[in-house]
C-alpha cells in the first residue's frame, strides 16, 4: 500500500513538526510496516516550469527521424521573456499546449543536467519533459501536456506535478485489509498521534429507493449487499484531472480513463472497489448468483474463462457480466462511446473471491480487499463518491434513485475481561484504558458486570472477533515496547534425548574422522536414479512425489543422500580438490499406502485414534547417515606415499561408528548397486539390514565425477541409534599375564575371514581375549585358488596365569575348529 | 696374597722405576685430555689402562718384586692407575654429555614442514548452529522437540489456525505431495511440531510445555542469494499458566544475549500471524554496530535493527485444535530462521554457501562456531 503523505493529512490534521519518519515511526509501531518512502522527482532541480508552444516544425532527418523545432513561451523564467528555441522528439502536442520546460541550468533525475547545445542544426535551449524523464512514471509515450487551466507560463511546475512528494509504502498484514486505503492509513495516523479522523466515507447518500439500476441478489451469503447508482451525459472523452492521475501514478496504477482512474481512485480513498458498467450494454436486472457449469466470461483482459457452480457472478439477461470482487466483463465496459453509466458498489463474502481468484489464477486489486474482508457499509458511501467524481470531471448528471439491496453481515458482540490485556501482555493496563483504547479503534463498549465489558468492533474491522484480538488492540496502542522483559518462572526439561545425544556424537566422530559435512536438497528424479545406476525395478526409486516440484527433472524426495552427497564430493573435485570425504545426515522418506492423511476439525484436539490414523498416513521418513570417500584417504607428501581411499575405508567408518555409540555391527558380502559387485558389503545389526559400504561402481564414480575406487556408505542412523544400549555396562577385564599365540592358517579364496574368525573363537574358548588378522598372504607358496591366513591371538585367564600346556591346548582347539568349519590347514 | 707368578721369574725382575711410571702415568693423563670424542677415549683407555699398557704391566710385576719392595711400588703403582682411572670416567662423563648434545643438534628437524597427512573433518554450521541454540535453551530448562519433513497438511496448516481459505495460506508457497488430496504436504514452517508436541505431550499444571524446533523446512521459492525451497527455522513453544508477553520478550532478550553477546535485546513490532494473536515481528538490535552510527554498518544496513523472526502469544484456536484448554493455559511461540541468523552472525553474503558443499566453506567453521 502506497500512500502519498499529502493525502493522508488531508483526513487528519497532524502538526507541522509531525515529520515524515516520525509518522512513519508510530505507525509501524501500530503494525502498518514501513516498506519504504518514495518522493519522485525530488532529485530535480529548477528552473522547471510551464511553458506554452508556439511554434512546432517538424524537420524530417537524414537517419529517418523527424524532430520537432519548438518555441515555446515560458514567461520571465528563461530572464529574457524572450521564446525559448528547443528541439523535441516527442509528437503528441501542438502550438498551444502547455507543456513543462526545464531550463538551462535544470538537473533532471540521475544527475543529467540541462545546459544549452547544438542539436540538428539548431541551439536548443532547454527540454519539453517527459513523466519518464521526471521520473514520475514509466510512461515514455510523449511529453506531458498540462490543462489548459494548469497554469501561466513560466509558473513553477513543482508543486504542480507532485515533485518531491512523499508517498508512504506500507507492507499491509492480511488482518489490516481497511488499511489498504487512505480512509484507512490516516485513520490509524489519527489513532497514532490522538488526533481527530475526518473520515472520507462519511457522506450524505440519498435515500435508498431502489431506483436506479434494479438488482437482485440470489446469493445473499457470497453477496450479502449490492448497491447501484446511475449518471448520465457522461462525455466518454473527458480526461481524469491531475490529481486523480498523480495519486494513482503514486499508488502504482496507471491512468486509463476517467470513468476507470475514479473507480481506482475511490478504491485506494475508501477501500471499496466499485465497477462501471456501460449501462446500455446491460440487459435487465442485475444478478448475483452462482455461475452455471460451464458458463463463460470475457473478463475485461480479453480472456475468455469458464466459470464453475462455485463461481460467484454478477449477471444481467444475458449471462455473466462480472466475476464478483475479482474483475468485470469485456462485454459491458465502458467504451469511448459510453454516456450512461451504472456504477457498482457490492460487499462480496471474502472466501468466495479468495477461491474465485485463486480458481482463475487472477488476483487484482479488487480481490486482494475482498478477501481480506472490505468493511460492509461501506458501499453507499463509495458509490456516492464515484458518482460525484464522475459527475465533477466527466460532465455527467446523476441520476435520481439509490438501489441498495441485502444488509450488511453484523459484528459479534465480544465479552472480554477488563484486565485480559494485562494478563496477555505482562504490562500494567487499567480497565480504563482498556476501554478507552478499545473506543478508539472504533469500537462499541459497554460494561458488563464487574470485570467484564461487552465489545462490537467496527464495520471495517472483521478481523476481531475474539477476546484476543481485543488484546492486540489494545497493547498494540499501549506499545509494545512497554512489553517488559521477564523470564518465565519454570522450566524443568530432562536435557537432550538419548537419540539427540547420539547423533551429536556422531557428527562428531564423523567429523574428527576427517569427514566434512553437506546439506543438499532431497530433490531426485528417474536420472538421479539412473546416474546411481539403480536397476528399473529398484525400491528405492519409488518415492513420494511432489505435486508442485521446483524442477520437473527432479519431482520426488529422496530415498537415498547418496545422490546429493556424490554431487557435492564431484562439485568439490571439480573445483580443484583431490581428495574429499563427506558425510551428511538427513530425512528420506518412503511412500507409505495407507491412504491420505485426514483432516480434522480445529474445535477439539483429535482422540488418539485420529492422531494414529493421521500419523499412519505419513510416509516412513528415517534419518539416513551417508559418508563418500574420494581419493586419499590419508595424505602423501614429505614423509611419503599416502593411502587411496578404498572400499575398506568406509567400513571402517562404519565401525568407528558403531563403536562410538557403543554398537556391534556385522558385515557380509552383498551386490547392490551404486557399489562395486564384489566390494560391497552389507550391514547388519541382529542380522537386521541398516546400509551398505564399500567401493562405488566405476560407473557411478564416471557418472558423479569422482576418482576411481572412491568409497561411499549409507546407512539407517535411526536405526544404529535405536541399537545403542541405553547403559552401557562397565567392562571386565582381567590383569593377569597375557599369552599370545600367532596362527597361520591356509583357506580356500572364497572363505571370508569372518568365518575363520568365528571359528577360531569358537575353538579357542573362554580363554581367548581377542583375535585379530594380521596378514593375508596368497602366492605360489600358497597354491592357486587359496590364501593364508595370520591370526595373533591372546589368551588370558581372569584368576592365573595361563600354564603353557593351557594355551597349547587352546590354540590347537581352535585350529581344529577353523579346519572343521572352513576347511582352514596350518600352514 | 697373591698366587704364585708363573709367568715371571721374581728373582730377575726389577722394580719399575718411578721415573718411568710418572711418564706412563702422564702420557696416559695427556692422551685421555687430548681424547676429542668416546672413539678415541676407548682406544687411549685400551693403551694407556688395557691389559697391555705400561701401568697394567708394572701391575702385574709386583708380585715378582722382593717383598720389600712390593708395598712401596704397589703403592706407587695403584696411586698410578688410580689417577688414570679417575681421569678416564671424568673424560668419559664429559665426552657423553657433549656426545648427546651433539646427537639432540644433529637430529633437529624443520618444525615448520607440513603435518597435514589427515584429512580434517568439519560439521555444518547449520548443524553447530542449530546445536548452539538448542543447548541455549536446554540450560533454560526447554526440551528440543523434532517432528517429520512431509507432514499432515493438518497438522502444518489447519491446526495452527490456517483453514483452507486462509489468505495467510497462500504466503506459503507450499510444496505438495502428489496427489494433493493425500492431504501431505513439505512443513513450511517448524510450527507443526508444535501441534505435535502439545497433542503428545498435553499440559497440566505439574508438566509444563517448553520447548523448542529445530528443523528443515520448504518453501517453492526461487533459489538465489537470500532464498531457497529448502531452509532452517527455530521454532519455541511455551505453555504454562499465566504466561504473558512479558514472558516472550525475556525469553528472546536471553537467547539474543547468549547468541549475540551482551547487551543484546529485542524490540517487537506488531505483525500478523494466524497461530498468534497478539502477533509481533521480533527485531534484534544491531550486534555490530548497536544502533550507534548506524549509517555505515553493513550488517544491519543503517537500520540499527536486524529483523529476526516472528513471535507472539498462541492462538486460543490453535491450542483448542491441539487440545490444549485455552481457559486455563496461555503460551507464546516464536520462529526464526537458522540460515538467515547464521548469515548475519557470520556475514555470509550468499545463503547458497550453505547447500553447495564446499568443503572450504564448512572446514572454515570446524565443528563449533
Ligand atoms: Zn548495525
Amino acid at each position: 500500500m502506497k500512500a502519498p503523505v499529502s493525502w493522508i493529512r488531508e483526513y487528519v490534521d497532524l502538526p507541522g513538526d509531525v515529520t515524515t519518519e516520525i509518522l512513519t515511526d508510530r505507525l509501524t509501531a501500530l503494525g502498518l510496516k514501513l516498506e519504504g518512502i518514495h518522493a519522485a522527482g525530488a532529485d530535480i532541480q529548477g528552473p522547471l516550469v510551464i511553458g506554452r508552444v508556439l511554434t512546432r516544425d517538424p524537420e524530417p532527418q537524414k537517419n529517418g527521424k523527424v524532430i520537432n523545432w519548438c518555441t515555446v513561451d515560458v514567461g520571465a523564467a528563461n530572464g529574457s521573456g524572450e521564446p525559448q528555441g528547443i528541439v523535441c522528439g516527442a509528437h503528441n502536442f501542438e502550438p498551444g499546449d502547455l507543456v513543462v520546460v526545464v531550463l538551462p541550468g535544470g538537473v533532471l533525475p540521475g544527475g543529467f543536467a540541462i545546459s544549452e547545445r547544438k542539436t540538428y542544426g539548431h541551439l536548443s535551449a532547454g527540454m519539453i519533459c517527459s513523466a519518464a524523464e521526471l521520473g514520475l512514471s514509466d510512461d515514455h509515450d510523449g511529453i506531458i501536456v498540462l490543462p489548459a487551466d494548469a497554469g501561466a507560463p513560466g509558473d513553477d511546475a513543482f508543486d504542480l506535478l507532485g515533485l518531491g512528494e512523499e508517498v508512504i509504502e506500507f507492507e499491509i498484514n492480511p488482518d489490516r485489509a481497511y488499511a489498504l486505503s487512505l480512509r484507512g492509513v490516516a485513520r490509524e495516523a489519527a489513532l497514532g498521534f490522538g488526533l481527530p479522523f475526518t473520515d472520507p466515507a462519511e457522506r450524505v447518500v440519498p435515500e435508498v429507493d431502489g431506483k436506479a439500476y434494479p438488482v437482485l441478489i440470489e446469493d445473499p451469503a457470497g453477496c450479502p449487499v449490492f448497491t447501484t447508482r446511475v449518471v448520465t451525459g457522461f462525455d466518454p472523452a473527458a480526461a481524469s484531472p491531475d490529481f486523480i492521475k498523480r495519486r494513482l501514478e503514486q499508488y502504482g496504477m496507471r491512468s486509463i480513463s476517467l470513468a476507470v482512474d475514479v473507480s481506482n481512485y475511490v478504491m485506494v480513498e475508501l477501500g471499496q472497489p466499485t465497477h462501471c458498467y456501460d449501462r446500455d450494454k446491460l440487459a435487465g436486472p442485475i444478478r448475483a448468483r452462482r455461475a452455471q457449469a460451464a458458463e463463460k466470461i470475457t473478463t475485461l483482459d480479453d480472456v475468455v474463462r469458464e466459470l464453475t457452480v462455485d463461481d460467484l457472478v454478477i449477471a444481467d439477461d444475458n449471462g455473466p457480466i462480472g466475476i464478483a470482487g475479482v474483475m468485470g466483463g469485456a462485454d459491458t465496459e465502458i467504451s469511448d462511446t459510453t454516456t450512461a453509466i451504472v456504477i457498482e458498489a457490492a460487499h462480496f463474502d471474502p472466501t468466495t473471491v479468495f477461491r474465485a481468484q485463486k480458481r482463475h489464477k487472477l488476483p487484482s486489486e479488487a480481490s486482494k480487499r475482498f478477501e481480506r474482508g472490505v468493511d460492509p457499509l461501506l458501499p453507499a458511501a463509495a458509490a456516492d463518491r464515484v458518482v460525484e467524481l464522475l459527475v465533477e470531471y466527466g460532465g455527467a448528471t446523476a441520476e435520481p434513485g439509490f438501489t441498495l439491496v441485502g444488509t450488511a453481515p453484523e459484528r459479534p458482540t465480544i465479552q472480554v475481561a477488563t484486565d485480559l490485556p494485562a494478563r496477555l501482555s505482562g504490562i500494567d493496563i487499567s480497565a480504563m484504558t482498556t476501554v478507552e483504547h478499545l473506543r478508539a479503534i472504533g469500537a462499541v463498549v459497554t460494561e458488563h458486570g464487574v470485570d467484564t465489558i461487552e465489545v462490537t468492533g467496527p464495520s471495517w474491522r472483521p478481523d476481531i472477533n475474539e477476546p484476543y484480538d481485543l488484546v492486540e488492540e489494545v497493547v498494540r496502542i499501549v506499545g509494545y515496547d512497554q512489553v517488559p522483559s521477564v523470564l518465565p518462572r519454570r522450566a524443568t526439561g530432562r536435557g537432550l534425548t538419548r537419540t539427540q545425544r547420539l547423533r551429536r556424537q556422531v557428527g562428531r566422530a564423523l567429523a574428527g574422522a576427517g569427514c566434512v559435512e553437506v546439506v543438499s536438497f532431497p530433490f531426485v528424479g528417474e536420472a538421479t536414479f539412473d546416474k546411481l545406476g539403480l536397476p528399473a525395478d529398484d525400491p528405492l526409486r519409488s518415492t513420494v512425489a511432489l505435486a508442485n516440484p521446483i524442477s520437473s527433472e527432479e519431482p520426488g524426495y529422496t530415498t537415498t543422500l547418496l545422490p546429493g552427497l556424490l554431487d557435492a564430493a564431484g562439485r568439490n573435485i571439480g573445483r580443484g580438490s583431490s581428495s574429499v570425504a563427506l558425510f551428511e545426515t538427513g530425512t528420506v522418506a518412503f511412500p507409505s499406502d495407507n491412504g491420505p492423511a485426514p483432516i480434522y476439525g480445529v474445535h477439539a484436539g483429535p482422540s488418539e485414534a485420529e492422531l494414529e490414523k493421521l500419523l499412519e498416513a505419513l510416509p516412513v521418513q528415517p534419518q539416513h547417515l551417508a559418508v563418500v570417500l574420494a581419493g586419499e584417504r590419508t595424505r602423501s607428501g614429505w614423509w611419503g606415499a599416502g593411502v587411496e581411499a578404498g572400499w575398506s575405508d568406509a567400513l571402517a567408518v562404519v565401525r568407528r561408528l558403531a563403536d562410538e555409540i557403543g554398537v556391534s555391527v556385522e558385515v557380509s558380502a552383498a551386490a547392490r548397486m551404486p557399489w562395486h559387485p564384489g566390494r560391497c558389503a552389507l550391514i547388519t545389526i541382529d542380522e537386521v539390514e541398516i546400509g551398505h559400504a564399500g567401493e562405488l561402481h566405476p560407473s557411478v564414480c564416471k557418472a558423479f565425477g569422482l576418482p576411481a575406487r572412491s568409497a561411499a556408505l549409507e546407512v539407517d542412523l535411526d536405526a544404529l541409534m535405536a541399537a545403542a544400549p541405553d547403559v552401557t555396562p562397565g567392562p571386565k577385564f582381567s590383569t593377569m599375564p597375557v599369552a599370545k599365540e600367532d596362527v597361520a592358517l591356509v583357506v580356500e579364496e572364497t572363505v571370508t575371514v569372518a568365518e575363520v574368525e568365528a571359528a577360531l573363537r569358537a575353538g579357542a574358548g573362554e580363554l581367548l581375549e581377542s583375535v585379530r588378522l594380521f596378514d593375508v598372504y596368497t602366492g605360489e607358496q600358497i597354491g592357486a585358488g587359496h590364501k593364508s591366513l595370520a591370526f595373533a591371538l591372546r589368551f588370558r585367564a581372569p584368576d592365573r596365569t595361563l600354564t603353557e600346556a593351557e594355551t597349547s591346548a587352546a590354540r590347537t582347539a581352535a585350529v581344529a575348529a577353523a579346519g572343521e568349519r572352513t576347511g582352514a590347514v596350518q600352514r | 696374597m697373591s698366587g704364585p707368578n708363573t709367568d715371571f721369574d721374581p728373582v730377575e725382575v726389577a722394580a719399575v722405576s718411578p721415573a718411568e711410571l710418572e711418564a706412563a702415568r702422564d702420557a696416559a693423563l695427556a692422551a685421555i685430555a687430548a681424547a676429542p670424542d668416546l672413539e678415541a677415549l676407548k682406544a687411549v683407555r685400551s693403551e694407556h689402562a688395557g691389559d697391555r699398557s705400561p701401568l697394567a704391566l708394572a701391575n702385574r710385576e709386583i708380585g715378582a718384586l722382593p717383598p720389600q719392595a712390593r708395598k712401596e711400588a704397589g703403592q706407587r703403582i695403584g696411586q698410578a692407575r688410580g689417577a688414570v682411572n679417575q681421569a678416564l670416567a671424568a673424560r668419559q662423563a664429559v665426552l657423553e654429555v657433549e656426545n648427546e648434545a651433539r646427537i639432540l643438534v644433529e637430529e633437529a628437524v624443520d618444525v615448520t614442514l607440513p603435518t597435514d597427512r589427515d584429512p580434517v573433518g568439519a560439521r555444518h554450521p547449520l548443524t553447530t548452529g542449530a546445536e548452539l541454540i538448542a543447548d541455549i535453551f536446554v540450560a533454560m530448562g526447554w526440551e528440543v522437540a523434532e517432528g517429520p519433513v512431509i507432514e499432515a497438511e493438518w497438522l502444518n496448516f489447519d491446526a495452527l489456525n490456517l483453514g483452507p481459505d486462509h489468505p495467510a495460506r497462500t504466503m506459503q508457497d507450499t510444496f505438495w505431495t502428489a496427489p494433493a488430496d493425500n492431504h501431505l504436504v513439505l512443513r513450511t514452517h517448524t510450527s507443526p511440531v508444535q501441534a505435535r508436541t502439545m497433542l503428545a505431550r498435553g499440559v497440566t499444571d505439574e508438566a509444563p510445555i517448553y520447548v523448542v524446533c529445530p528443523g528443515r523446512v520448504f518453501r517453492t521459492d526461487e533459489y538465489d542469494a537470500t532464498h531457497s525451497p529448502m531452509f532452517h527455522q527455530v521454532e519455541g513453544l511455551a505453555i504454562d499458566k499465566d504466561i504473558s508477553m512479558a514472558h516472550l520478550k525475556g525469553t528472546l532478550d536471553h537467547f539474543a544475549a547468549q547468541m549475540f553477546g551482551d547487551g543484546i535485546t529485542t524490540r517487537f513490532r506488531p505483525s500478523y500471524f494466524p497461530f498468534t494473536e497478539p502477533s509481533a515481528e521480533v527485531d534484534l538490535i544491531c550486534f555490530v554496530c548497536r544502533g550507534v552510527d548506524s549509517d555505515a554498518c553493513r550488517t544491519c544496513r543503517g537500520e540499527g535493527w536486524i529483523e529476526w523472526g516472528g513471535c507472539g502469544i498462541v492462538n486460543p484456536r490453535v491450542l483448542q485444535a491441539c487440545g490444549i484448554d485455552s481457559s486455563k493455559y496461555s503460551g507464546f511461540a516464536f520462529g526464526m530462521g537458522i540460515d538467515r541468523t547464521l548469515m548475519f552472525r557470520h556475514g555470509l553474503e550468499d545463503l547458497r554457501t550453505l547447500f553447495e558443499g564446499d568443503v572450504r566453506f564448512t572446514t572454515a567453521f570446524g565443528s563449533e562456531l
